[in-house]
């Protein structure tokens, strides 16, 4: 177990009466990627504001390697920051951008050269030295606003989403690039992002939040396999979401039928929200169905069909390579390791909000 | 492009009025600074600004156009930077600081006149309270202070826009990368706001150097700015000739300025002209 670089105790912010962070904690281990994935106001921007220290916390502290930092400001931290829309300085070229932060630092002018150099070739942009950063396209000004901290050598990068203007393309291409320099440089990457691919394509620890709290904390596999809760279940991914009785251990009933699951501890009769991921739903000839619906909508996806199944009252999402066209009878069926049981939220914060996206 | 053609007679209310009121006085004024009495080419209009009493007038027109500039951009930035930093009020707290442009500019100026004579508004108050009086109407002191009090909302202005178009973000990285404010300052938001010093030097510069009612009203008959003597060369002493002449001269300083800042302003985004 790596140690912990950054510790946030119970971290509150808010603006007004407008609360973003409610006793907030979080830590993060040395050479993690970790990315705080939410929709936006959940507070991840603000988070890592805080940990850049562009904001102060109204109430808790902010520890790096066990030094209070809560106070310090930006220019005095260990750690970069690549900020969204990537923040150049428009009068420099490429190289003055670069060396920006090691001139304020006093270096030498040979280590200065020498890093420009490494720095513009690991990111792909031997030659750009030159250049204005007006004359780059997106993609290309992004690799500056990395190579502009990265020369630093910091022991934390923290990046506010940083590949939100690029277009799809260009934004798999740039995760790819990133998962290799966190590689390469061996430091811990703090990433904000609304998009949960991305989150899920480069992270080490995903930390889904939602109004200034965290919803959950795991791997890329527990957060999409074993979601928590509602919210996390539904930002995560696209996912049919129903209410459902615990009727036992292991066998779960929701819209009139009973089907056989995995979960266990949650007593008998207990009201619950059970998730299925639209790729766990098996659909079959009707008699072999353990419910029966029609088939409603239908469009090809490339890699899958998408459909929608009425069936037991719901909607069901289903993504699947085998085709039934609209009006079929279909039966569904779910593998009880696919049937995941979460409690019903406790509290009004947790429940899942409708996204806009 | 046959409907674009059909529009073009749209510009010609703007044609007429170019022609007319700028290039039609241009020419007129050329005419007249190139020749004599007699209508014969002569330079001697032009050369004329060498002789002491006008080369005395050009230079302390500079002289004080360049203070009133200093000055407006000393108080005009920290101003500005003031103004940029405020989120909600800024609308309310602009408003307050353009507000005396809607004034005539005649009547503020007059207004300084009453304030500044030497039984004026502040002389008086001054001496109810039994402080030394100030006596500095009819000087050149006074026709800065009128300059600067006319001028600094063309300064402010494109200070603040220059100032408001850098993204937070910018200042923010500068102090990521290790720099402290008086860093942050002078590489980062003093390089950035160029453009916006540069035009407003002019909007500054070009009027108080051209004045010749601030010079007037506040400066007494004394103090002759090159505003001033051509101006009597068209009033008092009806020489047309000499007027223009010395006009072309001010106007080769004005296009000298003009160069200068587009040289700094290449995108043109601290203009308001």
């Amino acid at each position: 177990m790596s140690k912990k670089l950054i510790e946030l105790n119970n971290i509150s912010k808010s603006y007004g009466s407008h609360i973003v962070l409610d006793e907030f904690d979080l830590y993060i281990k040395e050479n993690e990627f970790v990315t705080l994935l939410g929709p936006s106001g959940c507070g991840k921007t603000t988070t890592l504001r805080i940990i850049g220290g562009f904001e102060t916390p109204d109430t808790g502290n902010v520890l790096f390697d066990g030094t209070d930092i809560t106070n310090m400001p930006p220019n005095k931290r260990q750690l970069n920051t690549v900020f969204q829309k990537y923040a150049l300085f428009t009068h420099m070229n490429i190289e003055d951008n670069i060396a920006f932060g090691l001139k304020i630092k006093g270096k030498s002018d040979k280590y200065i050269r020498d890093k420009i150099e490494y720095a513009l070739r690991l990111v792909n942009l031997e030659g750009f030295g030159k250049r204005m950063p007006d004359s780059l396209s997106g993609g290309q000004q992004q690799r500056v606003a990395i190579a502009r901290a990265i020369v630093n050598e910091p022991k934390v990068l923290l990046l506010d989403e940083p590949l939100g203007a690029l277009d799809l393309k260009l934004r798999q291409d740039m995760q790819y690039e990133l998962i290799r320099l966190k590689e390469e440089l061996g430091i811990t990457f703090v990433y904000v992002t609304h998009d949960q691919e991305e989150a899920l394509t480069m992270s080490d620890t995903i930390v889904v939040m939602n109004q200034g709290y965290i919803q959950q904390i795991g791997t890329p596999e527990d957060i999409y396999n074993e979601p928590e809760n509602a919210f996390v279940a539904d930002f995560i991914g696209d996912s049919n979401i129903i209410d459902g009785i615990m009727l036992q251990d292991e066998l779960v009933m929701f819209l009139g039928a009973k089907f056989a699951c995995v979960d266990t501890g949650f007593g008998t009769n207990k009201p619950v929200d059970v998730v299925i991921r639209p790729e766990d739903v098996i659909l079959t000839p009707p008699e072999r169905g353990v419910i029966n619906g029609v088939v409603t909508h239908l469009i090809f996806k490339g890699v899958h069909y998408e459909m929608e199944v009425k069936a037991g009252g719901y909607e069901w999402l289903v993504h699947s390579t085998t085709m039934f066209p609209v009006g079929a009878e279909v039966g569904i069926q779910v593998d009880p390791f696919n049937i995941q049981i979460m409690n019903k939220p406790a509290s009004e914060d947790e429940e899942a909000v409708p996204l806009e996206e | 492009m046959k409907n674009r053609n059909n529009l073009k007679f749209m510009a010609g209310p703007y044609m007429v009025w170019a022609i007319g009121f700028i290039l039609i006085p241009l020419f007129i004024m050329f005419y007249f600074g190139l020749t004599d009495k007699n209508g014969m080419t002569s330079l001697a209009n032009v050369l004329s600004i060498a002789t002491p009493e006008h080369s005395k007038a050009l230079s302390l027109s500079i002289s004080l156009a360049v203070a009133a500039t200093v000055i407006c951009l000393l108080l005009g930035y920290p101003l500005a930077a003031i103004l940029a930093h405020m989120k909600n009020s800024s609308g309310v707290i602009i408003f307050v600081f353009i507000l005396p442009m809607w004034m005539n500019f005649l009547l503020r100026t007059l207004a300084w006149q009453t304030l500044l004579e030497k039984t004026g508004v502040i002389n008086t108050a001054l001496s109810a309270l039994h402080l030394p009086t100030i006596n500095i109407i009819n000087t050149s002191h006074a026709i800065v202070l009128g300059m600067v009090y006319n001028f600094l909302p063309f300064m402010v202005l494109p200070l603040y826009n220059s100032l408001t178009k850098i993204d937070e973000n910018v200042i923010n990285a500068a102090a990521d990368l290790g720099a402290n404010a008086f860093q942050t300052f002078f590489k980062i938001i003093l390089p950035l706001t160029v453009p916006g010093i540069m035009s407003g030097i002019t909007m500054v510069f070009v009027p108080s150097l051209t004045t010749f009612v601030i010079s007037k009203l506040l400066g007494g008959s004394k103090i002759l700015l090159i505003g001033n003597v051509i101006e009597e060369q068209f009033t008092q002493a009806a020489n047309w000739h000499l007027g223009s002449g010395l006009s072309i001269i001010l106007m080769v300083f004005i296009v000298i300025n003009m160069l200068i800042t587009a040289i700094f302003d290449r995108d043109r985004e601290g203009s308001l002209l």
